[in-house]
């Protein structure tokens, strides 16, 4: 099947159109792959021999003679470990020997010259594993029919008399035995059956699916020998510092070259865009040096009159604005709370954050006649295929992406490829020379495409049982879709602000059921670039709903647990996550005199999670985390070892933007430059972390984003409990917690 | 001119003194396993062993590294990811995107020759290094596993950082 997409990513993509294949997983005999200059596709552990030896079974897989299955993962690695997982997805089916694998990652220009054979490269919003595991597993699937159908020619017997277990292919009936590294290259003259009328196993039969196998990725983390985008070398290779005017939406006017002259190693300093300079030199400290050197004018614009207090301002008058946009009418909850026999209300609100990726921005381009190559960290490298194809001015078949393993992503790496643009604008200035460009971590930190900044005003009404009968919510604050894609949002009607409250069933749906309910958005914009940030807005509504939560439990006189479970008898997956979580962590047992217990829940990236924290507040207001409980349905865990990574990755991230996370805004410009403002929580922090995994299989759900969102709400209430004050305002360095 | 002796081999460099050490090592030396992540001495990414003792080389220029100073990278700390620290993070697959474990494992290293059996608190205090991903739970484990102080491995029977329902 044949159909037309609409871009690939990139905002200002919208006009392009491809031409895309199904993303189910084909046949296709072996394409001569041209590895890229400088740096082999292939993952570091995968050791290709020369191509010649390399049979392609389909799209997904290929065996060498010597048994190796080399696993095709499409989807970016950036930590998370989707790489490893859908290696055991596609392995799993294909029945091959697990020390036997290996992987390797397509380029974009190849999936874009075989028709998008491996679909969609993006990874974001947890979906590496969730949107791909059915057409892997079915290449998986496909891959072992082909070589078992191979052999069972080889002996001339009927395909259905053979069996095959760990790469090894049996017909019992003649004792004989092969293995996939024999028959590989007979197997890849077949035709490959229809991928859809493969049956798929029962994921209660996995073997290499659903176990906690280690990751194939860690070995060349250990020893300093992975090469990361920034360590690349190549001949000739030129380094870039850059300097984009610090107040968003302010212009480059000049820029004095002769200051620089003869600083050591500079080439050259070069206008970049309209609001950007960089500096070229032999080396990045070099061009890093004369940049700061160099003279720069500014027209700061309009942006500059910007402040964190001006910004809170905006966002305060939408709380009680007439117009928002009314996402969820249901009852008259406005007469209800009026007429309530207990009426709570609160205001919350949560700054604009960085991703603060442990490897700044950066990537390599080089321009050679009509062709442009990019080696680049990217979450989606068809959209950095995009941009490249976009600056350089060249067809998107001249173009092409070597995607490396990112240090480290959480959104920033995505659909905007602002990164890859710069470098494609120095490099178009620089005829075959590869062009570094780094970012240093200032620069990083003022341009980053921010968390959305928002406040939220909740009321509740409560009968004279202490019952809920009707929730208020407004949110007040800047819409990402508004900033990456306006004319979607231009009413204001912008659902994606409200993740996690929706009604519908599947992605981020709201857990609770009230009998009046009124859920408001209004869209308040600032200057400042926002964007994805692992588990957006999932993190900032938990916070709202789950904080205010126990708020009104506590007016209510009732135990926070049994408060929620009141308001969840219609959503059993919501409530049986929230009870896996309570059970491990004992709640209602005593605990030890001064530690406190928090809870919380919610839904997102299609997984339902809870967290229990544990907590203790000094005298001094200091807080300590001691216990992090948090439960997680993901639908089918593919390596619960690696969810459990993820999870107490989840638990940092989280933390650091409960406790210290914040952009402030003076002169329309981003305060924070550096770690020593933007602080990130330590080891020594580290609170003791347990998981529990409670898959129902009857779904695939997010794994990387979803346990976020509870961490916060969790550690507030937690402290609420402790002290018997509400905490409203992340983050928490700048409350009073006694 | 600078002679740096990295790894036990000694070379010869041309750059201007007040070059930090890290940019040396990454641009000039050409060994990238020492990181680049924040420039200011916060992050530890780019720490490096200088006569055993742990430092981050983003905040050192080049000319205060005197004569006869011993500077050891991520690439220099055992040949065959050998040292109890690479193992201890291999056997619990501590990292993740990977960017910032090259400083994480010198600053283990370098705290266990000095501290072979460090107290919680003794970790908590010399694990300062910044980790995005999170995974301080099991650097933790991790250090321990390599001063032999460990409990059982993670994810093992009684273990309770995972369970599965």
């Amino acid at each position: 099947m044949k159909k037309t997409i609409e871009g690939i990513g990139t905002t200002s993509l919208s006009r392009r159109k491809f031409i895309v294949g199904s993303a189910a997983a084909g046949g296709g005999l072996a394409l001569g792959m041209q590895l890229p200059f400088g740096i082999a596709p292939a993952d570091a552990q995968g050791a290709r021999g020369s191509a010649e030896s390399i049979s392609e079974i389909n799209a997904w897989v290929l065996v060498k003679p010597d048994d190796t299955c080399v696993i095709r993962v499409v989807r970016s690695e950036m930590g998370q470990g989707t790489l490893t997982g859908l290696a055991q997805l596609v392995a799993e089916e294909l029945e091959c020997d697990w020390s036997k694998v290996t992987t390797e990652s397509p380029t974009a220009g190849q999936n874009y010259a075989r028709k998008r054979i491996w679909g969609e490269m993006g990874t974001g919003g947890s979906r590496g594993i969730r949107t791909s595991e059915d057409y892997v597993r079915r290449g998986g699937a496909v891959a072992r029919m082909m070589l078992v159908q191979a052999a069972a020619d080889q002996w001339k017997v009927p395909v259905g008399e053979c069996s095959v277990s760990n790469g090894v292919i049996t017909h019992a009936g003649s004792n004989r035995k092969t293995t996939y590294g024999k028959v590989a290259g007979a197997a890849a003259k077949l035709t490959a059956p229809d991928p859809k009328s493969v049956q798929l196993k029962d994921p209660k039969q996995w073997k290499i699916a659903g176990k906690p196998m280690k990751r194939l990725d860690t070995a060349d983390k250990l020893n300093g020998s992975k090469i990361f985008a920034i360590d690349l070398k190549m001949p000739g290779m030129m380094n870039a510092a850059i300097k984009a005017c610090p107040v968003f939406g302010g212009k480059l006017v000049s820029f004095d070259e002769s200051k620089i002259a003869g600083m050591p190693g500079v080439r050259r300093a070069v206008k970049v865009n309209d609001a950007t300079v960089a500096v070229v030199a032999d080396t990045w400290w070099h061009a890093k040096t004369a940049l700061n050197a160099l003279p720069i004018v500014w027209d700061e614009g309009q942006g500059a009159s910007q402040s964190s207090a001006i910004i809170a301002e905006r966002l305060k008058e939408g709380l009680t604005a007439e117009v928002a946009y009314q996402s969820r009418k249901e009852g008259d909850a406005l007469k209800a709370i009026d007429g309530a026999a207990k009426k709570v209300e609160a205001v919350y609100s949560t700054p604009f954050l960085a991703h603060a990726t442990m490897e700044p921005m950066n990537c390599t381009v080089k321009i050679s006649g009509d062709k442009a190559e990019v080696w680049v960290p990217t979450q989606n490298a068809e959209a950095s295929l995009a941009a490249l194809s976009e600056e350089s001015g060249l067809p998107l078949d001249k173009c092409e992406v070597y995607r490396i393993d990112l240090g480290g992503g959480f959104g920033r790496r995505g659909g905007t490829q602002d990164y890859v643009r710069q470098a494609t604008a120095i490099a178009k200035q620089f005829s075959g020379v590869p062009i570094k460009l780094i970012w240093s971590r200032e620069e990083d930190m003022s341009h980053d495409f921010y968390r959305p900044i928002s406040q939220c005003s909740l009321a509740a009404g409560l009968d004279e049982s202490g019952k809920l009968t009707a929730l208020h919510v407004r949110i007040s604050g800047q819409s990402i879709n508004a900033f990456l894609n306006p004319s979607s949002v231009a009413d204001g009607k912008d659902e994606r602000q409200l993740q996690g409250y929706y009604e519908k069933a599947g992605d981020a749906q709201l857990g609770y059921t009230f009998p009046n309910l009124l859920m408001e958005y209004a869209m308040r914009n600032t200057h400042v670039p926002v964007g994805p940030w692992r588990g957006v807005n999932t993190n900032q509504n938990a916070v709202y709903m789950e904080c205010f939560m126990d708020e009104a439990a506590r007016a209510a006189g009732a135990d926070p647990l049994e408060f929620r479970r009141a308001l969840m008898r219609n959503h059993p997956k919501h409530l049986a996550v929230l009870n896996a979580a309570a059970e491990k962590a004992d709640w209602g047992k005593p605990l030890p005199p001064g530690i406190h217990r928090g809870i919380a829940q919610f839904m997102g990236y299609g997984s339902y999670s809870a967290a229990v924290a544990e907590v203790s507040v000094s005298s001094e207001g200091k807080l300590k985390v001691h216990r992090m409980v948090l439960a997680l349905n993901c639908g089918h865990a593919v390596n619960p070892n690696q969810i459990a990574a993820q999870v107490e990755g989840s638990v940092a991230y989280g933390l650091t933007a409960t406790m210290y996370g914040e952009c402030t805004v003076d002169k329309g410009r981003m305060v924070e430059q550096n770690f020593d403002t933007y602080q990130i929580m330590r080891l020594a922090e580290m609170p003791k972390v347990e998981t529990v995994i409670v898959p129902t299989y009857d779904f695939w759900g997010g794994v990387g984003e979803p346990t976020i969102c509870v961490v916060a709400p969790s550690v507030m209430n937690a402290i609420y409990a402790a002290t018997g004050k509400p905490v409203r305002s992340l983050p928490l360095k700048n409350a009073k917690l006694v | 001119m600078a002679k740096l002796n990295i790894n036990g081999k000694v070379r010869d460099v041309q750059v201007e003194a007040d070059t930090p050490l890290l940019w040396v090592i990454r641009e000039n030396v050409g060994l990238t396993g020492t990181k680049y992540g924040c420039g200011v001495a916060q992050c530890g990414a780019c720490s490096v062993h200088i006569n055993g003792n742990v430092m981050r080389s983003c905040s050192i220029p080049v000319g205060s590294i005197k004569a006869g100073d011993k500077i050891v990278t991520i690439e220099g700390l055992s040949a065959t990811s050998s040292h109890p620290v690479q193992k201890a993070w291999a056997q619990l697959d501590v990292p993740q995107c990977g960017y910032c474990q090259s400083g994480q494992i010198m600053a283990a290293a370098a705290l266990l020759n000095k501290n072979p059996n460090p107290s919680d608190k003794d970790i908590d205090d010399a694990m300062t290094n910044i980790c995005r991903c999170g995974t301080y739970a099991r650097i933790r484990d991790a250090v321990r596993i390599a001063a032999g102080t460990s409990r059982p491995a993670r994810a093992s029977a009684g273990d309770d950082s995972v369970t599965t329902a």
